[in-house]
């Protein structure tokens, strides 16, 4: 059931389109506007005429991109008129500088569209009894020190646009917390036993969650080059690091057998690898819930961790928006959008490049679509954007 | 329970064969003995009888978890498993749980829910699942349902088991034990009881032991002109059997054996093959095929007539139940019919032995391996085959009178030039083989696929095969597989051109394939799948019919369930055909074509006076 072509937003197949702000949310193909919910490859793409976004993600951007991007940084909570429509960005809790953009017309735009106040996720990261207090904190970290962005706040709105990637009752996250005993636990296993830890997860965002996550005392930590430009971003923003290595030949003598290595998936098996002896490699991953993914990818272990919603945590986020009409998108959309309908919710589906016709064939690992769990390793997958290799 | 599924874990998350066999060491050293005994119980391939339907698991969790069936079939669809699927949609349980020992829940839970009606298992699941957590749950569901399966090969449990042996820290003195005879012991007649476990690892009378299994003599593949192997002359030349390798074994104790090449005990499901083995001498091992034979001229006078009926018909009978009452050992491969993908079910059985007069199964013996209490491997092939013709000739004078003989021996083929066996391997198709076999007369029977030196032995079997059958088929429906390809569209259904209807050119579906791409290929299939999805209907994409592979198959079958009139056996991708588009795939006549040729190939191929040139039985 798509909704009429009068609405606030409409898909086209450069992205979400805003007629009465005159700009795109997120747009998969350069366009003259461009408000961006965060860094990610799947949300940002290159070559636009301007990018609204947060300051962090404007950082983020301008490591990406150049720091010649014609970014337009904006404030959380802060509103700004936009032709016809008032505009704010809010913490979604998904990586550094991630946003909700609210979007509520006026003037003459309202008098077309209504008053409705419409709210775009982009991806978010939510929990019941979320925020800083509720033992989740921004991508589910509950010490201060090892948060990495703002957490998410639910919004207030009548249309709410909700990603779907980890849609699916199976998915139910443990904490931040316990999977990074986990980690922490593996690690000085294979230290005990002479080797050392690889760990790949996406060079933004997840990577720097890790990292700030890391028992510093059980051995040195290193980072592949891709993660470097974005561990600067976030130290410069204030993020707590720990102290970290490069992983070049020379740096690998002292990781050898003791260190952990974080580095995206496109590492993996590639020649780099050798240079730190025998290793243990592991993933982490909301997809390594499924034990078919953890053995497609013949890693030795694979950590569920997700910046994105789970299943309970994109219902009760749903709910606390209050809307009775949800546009669902990227991921498992139809099993939400009709899980909502059965609720009693106006749901629909709002495609995505990464799925279906409107996509362009393009083919290969540059592209392959962020809702498959394929994955495997080499390339960008699912759970966050790919951000390139060394 | 607890340890059995830290085990099961272990197994699973590593794929260092050294890592498995200290797991698994560990928990036979540790385990209670009355909990190590049913642990490998399973771990061996012991099935209990299926405690709990699909069905019945399926509406206790739709239940239990609040979720309605549409959500768990699409649950099902990411995860690829079942009893995966069930322990992560269950809520967790609340407080904390008393662990139970793995005999226990064998005894309380699982064997009661065995024997109980439906609506009892349904009373009696949501009360067992309060006392387990979602990782002790997977395998419960695996257990009861009869699709448990184990990251470990059965070699290596059996390993592992004769280490603990021979540690002798169980049972207070080490014993030294063979694999093949621990296997023999494990895949024997053993109560899962802590004394029966225990006996495993205890010395016993010589006189008990044996598992009679030798290691198989496998062939290389021949890609290259047979010229380059020297003279014709020095082999012997034999058809290349499209059955099931296996050992035919008559203990010294006269206990009768059949081994696969797989290495599974598979005597309880071909009791012909074991009624072959007793008409053997005690002491006597033969190497051969098993093979469903059709002979109708003149029923059980001669050992060399008749032809092979497709490998098709003897996968009924892999797939058979076996006996009621005896405990299976057989791994189970098929895969549930859950959620509608009713297609995914296992083939149903034949239970029965095949009741057209004139056909069976045989034997079909190529090598002798022992006789009479010896090992006769270092002999000569040429040697051996003498032994083996006169061992045949013998038990066929044992079995006279009887309606059916069993057991069979290959006939060489006798050529003069390789050109000669060129052009009867060209017929290979028509005589139901699938090409020809060249062991060099004297060569001894090797171990595995050794190629030997040419001066010690003569080098190894060699064997000579047809190519595959190929097609170019488009692809036209794909749905998500499982296991390891969960949530990836690897189950891949191809078609080809009808051109039957006037003027009209239709793509009709002609063989499902789950193979061929490398891990990349398969990516990008599922990225090309995602996006050019034309209609969805459950798991099951239709995509816009654009690419072409070349899919390769062994045999070709009438099939009334599919749409094509067609079946093919073992289909899988050849090369994904970038080159062509769509309208250049094959049509369907030209696939009908090879059926009909197929279906032309004459009974009684080996039939000395209808064979022609080449083909030559030996009378015993």
């Amino acid at each position: 059931m798509p909704p009429p072509r009068d609405e606030l937003l409409i898909p086209t197949d450069h992205g979400l389109w805003c007629a009465a702000g005159g700009f795109h949310i997120d747009p998969w193909k350069p366009v003259d506007r461009a408000v961006v919910t965060h860094a990610h490859s799947d949300h940002a793409v290159a070559g636009c005429g301007s990018y609204l976004c947060s300051p962090e993600t404007a950082e983020l951007l301008k490591a990406k991109f150049g720091p010649q991007t014609p970014v337009q940084p904006l404030q959380y909570s802060t509103p700004l008129a936009i032709g016809g429509v008032s505009l704010s960005l809010h913490p979604a809790g998904h990586i550094l500088g991630s946003a909700q953009i609210r979007l509520q017309p006026t003037g003459a735009a309202a008098h077309a569209h209504g008053h409705a106040v419409w709210v775009v996720s982009g991806d978010y990261m939510a929990r019941q009894g979320g925020g800083r207090g509720g033992g989740v904190g921004c991508a589910g970290a509950s010490d201060e020190h090892a948060q990495t962005c703002r957490a998410f706040e639910p919004l207030r709105c009548e249309v709410f646009i909700t990603e779907s990637t980890f849609g699916l009752p199976i998915y139910r996250w443990r904490s931040h917390d316990e999977v990074m005993r986990d980690v922490n636990r593996w690690w000085t296993t294979n230290r005990a036993e002479g080797i050392t830890s690889l760990l790949f997860g996406w060079a933004l965002g997840k990577s720097q969650r890790i990292l700030a996550s890391l028992d510093d005392s059980i051995g040195p930590i290193a980072v592949h080059g891709a993660l470097e430009r974005f561990n600067e971003v976030y130290t410069r923003l204030g993020a707590k690091l720990p102290s970290i290595l490069r992983s070049t030949s020379e740096q690998a003598k002292s990781l050898r057998g003791s260190g952990i290595v974080l580095a995206p998936p496109s590492a993996d098996r590639s020649p780099w690898m050798r240079r730190f002896g025998d290793v243990s490699t592991a993933y982490a991953t909301g997809w390594m819930q499924i034990r078919g993914t953890r053995r497609r990818r013949s890693a030795q272990r694979g950590f569920p961790l997700s910046d994105h919603s789970d299943w309970e945590g994109l219902l009760w986020a749903i709910e606390q928006t209050g809307a009775s009409r949800v546009g669902v998108t990227h991921g498992y959309t139809e099993p939400l959008a009709r899980w909502l309908r059965e609720k009693g919710l106006e749901s629909w589906i709002i495609p995505t490049r990464w799925e279906g016709e409107i996509a362009e064939t393009g083919q290969g690992s540059s592209s392959a679509g962020e809702e498959s769990p394929v994955a495997a390793g080499t390339e960008r997958a699912a759970d966050n954007g790919h951000e390139g290799s060394a | 329970m607890l340890r059995f599924a830290r085990l099961y874990d272990e197994l699973d998350q590593t794929t260092r064969t050294s890592e498995k066999l200290a797991g698994l060491q560990s928990y036979f050293r540790e385990a209670p003995p009355e909990d190590a005994a049913w642990g490998l119980y399973f771990l061996s391939g012991g099935r209990h009888k299926r405690a709990v339907s699909a069905t019945v698991l399926r509406d206790s969790a739709a239940e239990a978890s609040g979720y309605p069936a549409w959500l768990l079939g699409e649950c099902y669809s990411a995860v690829g498993d079942f009893s995966e699927t069930i322990a992560l949609l269950l809520p967790e349980p609340s407080g904390t749980i008393t662990p139970r020992p793995l005999h226990e829940v064998v005894e309380k839970w699982i064997q009661p829910l065995q024997k109980a009606r439906d609506v009892e298992k349904r009373r009696m699941l949501p009360d067992i699942w309060s006392q387990l957590d979602s990782r002790q749950r997977f395998v419960f569901h695996k257990l009861i349902s009869g699709t448990f399966r184990v990251g470990a090969a059965r070699g290596l449990v059996v390993r592992a088991l004769a280490a603990v042996a021979a540690e002798g820290g169980r049972t207070g003195g080490a014993v030294e034990i063979d694999a093949a005879t621990m296997e023999h012991r494990v895949m024997g007649n053993w109560e899962p009881t802590a004394a029966g476990f225990l006996g495993l690892l205890q010395g016993r009378a010589v006189a008990e032991e044996g598992s009679g299994l030798y290691p198989f003599c496998l062939a290389n593949q021949l890609n290259g002109p047979p010229e380059t192997l020297g003279n014709v002359a020095d082999y012997l030349i034999e058809h290349k059997w499209d059955g099931i390798r296996a050992q035919l074994i008559r203990r010294p104790s006269a206990e009768i054996l059949v081994w696969s090449r797989g290495e599974e005990l598979v005597t309880d499901r071909f009791p012909e093959a074991a009624a072959a083995g007793a008409m053997l001498e005690s002491g006597t091992v033969l190497d051969g095929e098993i093979l469903i034979w059709e002979d109708t001229s003149r029923v059980g006078q001669a050992a060399d007539t008749g032809s092979p009926r497709p490998f098709a018909e003897l996968q009924t009978r892999i797939n058979r139940k076996p006996v009621p009452g005896t405990p299976s050992r057989k791994k189970n491969n098929g895969q549930l019919g859950l959620f509608g993908a009713s297609d995914l079910a296992a083939p149903s059985a034949a239970a029965t032995p095949i009741p057209f007069p004139g056909r069976g199964l045989v034997f079909m013996a190529y090598d002798v391996i022992e006789h009479a209490g010896g090992d006769v491997r270092p002999l000569p092939m040429s040697r051996r085959r003498e032994l083996l013709e006169e061992i045949v000739r013998g038990a066929a004078a044992r079995a006279a009178g009887s309606t059916w003989l069993p057991l069979r021996i290959s006939p060489l083929v006798h050529v003069n030039t390789w050109g000669d066996a060129a052009a009867i391997r060209e017929r290979s198709r028509e005589s139901g083989v699938e090409g020809l076999m060249l062991k060099p007369r004297a060569s001894v029977y090797g171990v595995g696929r050794a190629r030997g030196s040419k001066d010690a032995g003569g080098g190894g079997w060699w064997k000579w095969k047809i190519d595959p059958y190929s097609v170019d088929a488009v692809l036209m429906y794909a749905q998500p597989g499982t296991g390891k390809r969960a949530g990836i569209y690897s189950d891949q259904t191809f078609g080809v051109w009808d051109e039957s209807a006037p003027g009209a050119r239709e793509l009709v579906p002609f063989a499902k394939a789950y193979s061929g791409l490398t891990d990349e290929e398969l990516r990008e299939v599922d990225a090309y799948v995602r996006r050019n999805t034309l209609e969805k209907s459950g798991p099951v994409r239709m995509v816009k019919p654009e690419l072409v592979f070349e899919i390769a198959f062994e045999g070709i079958q009438v099939s009334t369930r599919h749409r094509s009139g067609i079946a093919v056996r073992f289909p899988r991708i050849k090369a994904w055909r970038r080159d062509k588009k769509a309208r250049d795939a094959d049509t369907l006549e030209t696939v009908r074509a090879l059926l009909h040729a197929s279906l032309a190939r004459s009974s009684g191929v080996f039939r000395t006076a209808e064979t022609g040139t080449g083909t030559e039985g030996h009378t015993p």
